[in-house]
């Protein structure tokens, strides 16, 4: 018996993913240990970050000789920024780097606007207006927002390409906090147009969680902390590529509704036993 | 000499010094970094012929792990 894959791959604008899982190059005790991480997560995109020049580790290696270019597509971030100009100027310089790496992310961007450097929840007027200015200059604008749906209208309005609500504060490993409202934003986004993409961004802690973003109609799940501060960062990685196709497949499958009461497996004709004196029904 | 904000950082350079040298002191390969001059960006290809100018704020910038 074959293998079965009934899914299709994953569209973001102009991009199609062979995984539904996008993951983070932050945070790893290694270089080697993030690569050989990469690799079993199955993940074919990767999250990376525009700083100031500091090229080399304390071993004289760099990041990028560690991402398999021909493999991964980068999706540059614009971490650390908490106003619309900053993100903006952050986001220019990461496509001018992926334009001389040749890579095919370069007109896109992970749009990351904070309010607050102790929660690290976005900022939604800088948001909002960063996401304007971002399409307005071409690019193919990843937002990344709160669980609020009304938030998540508003920027798919604006143009984003794709809406990425946060399951729970990032790096916080809490899951998804109100699988209410990323339902609502599922429907909202995707009445009359249900290839919109909406990514669970932020808030991973373990493999359950990202099988319930699929679960709940997620088309993917972008995560870094939950692989890179695992005990054991290849395994996790492992896991979540699992968990993955676990929740999208039960997405795709059509899970049974709730009950209150039980419904029993084996047909209720033919017992030969008899009901315990005193059962209620 | 001319003094710049390099990084952050004030920095002196020799007058006649151009963004590649200052790429080229920093050590870093040029495809791996983008510039930005007083807020604009450096279109690669200018990186040898446009000189530094007393004052300039030039940040070099590359790929990091991020999430």
């Amino acid at each position: 018996m074959n293998v079965y894959e009934p899914d299709k791959p994953l569209k973001i604008g102009t991009h199609t993913l062979a995984s539904r899982l996008i993951v983070g190059t932050g945070k790893y005790e290694s270089l080697d240990g993030m690569r050989e991480s990469l690799f079993a997560s199955q993940s074919r995109c990767v999250t990376v970050a525009v700083r100031r020049e500091r090229l080399y580790d304390g071993h004289g290696k760099n990041l990028l000789d560690f991402i398999d270019l021909d493999r991964y597509i980068l999706l540059p971030n614009t971490a650390g920024c908490y106003n619309a100009i900053d993100a903006v100027r952050v986001a220019r310089l990461g496509r001018e780097i992926l334009k001389s790496l040749e890579n095919p992310g370069f007109d896109w961007v992970k749009l990351e606007v904070l309010g607050d450097s102790k929660t690290l929840l976005p900022d939604p007027l800088a948001t909002l207006e960063a996401c304007k200015r971002l399409v307005d200059d071409g690019f193919q604008v990843l937002c990344y927002t709160s669980d609020d749906p009304i938030m998540a209208v508003r920027l798919k309005a604006a143009g984003a390409t794709a809406v990425m609500p946060a399951g729970s504060p990032i790096g916080s490993g809490q899951g998804i906090l109100n699988p209410n409202n990323l339902q609502i934003i599922l429907e909202y986004l995707k009445s009359n147009d249900p290839d919109y993409p909406v990514i669970v961004d932020a808030g991973v802690g373990a493999a359950s969680d990202v099988s319930i973003a699929f679960e709940l109609g997620a088309d993917g799940v972008l995560l870094n902390t939950a692989i890179a501060h695992a005990k054991d960062p290849v395994m996790m990685a492992s896991a979540m590529h699992h968990a993955t196709l676990a929740g999208r497949q039960s997405f795709l499958a059509g899970r049974i509704p709730k009950r209150l009461y039980a419904q029993a497996s084996s047909p209720e004709d033919g017992v030969i036993t008899s009901r315990p004196h005193g059962s209620i029904n | 000499m001319l003094t710049i904000q390099f990084n952050g950082q004030p920095k002196t350079v020799n007058e006649g010094t151009t963004i590649e040298d200052l790429i080229q002191s920093a050590g870093v390969p040029v495809k791996f970094c983008a510039v930005e001059r007083n807020l604009e960006i450096v279109p690669k290809g200018h990186y040898a012929t446009i000189l530094v100018v007393d004052g300039d704020s030039i940040e070099v910038v590359t790929l990091v792990g991020g999430g």
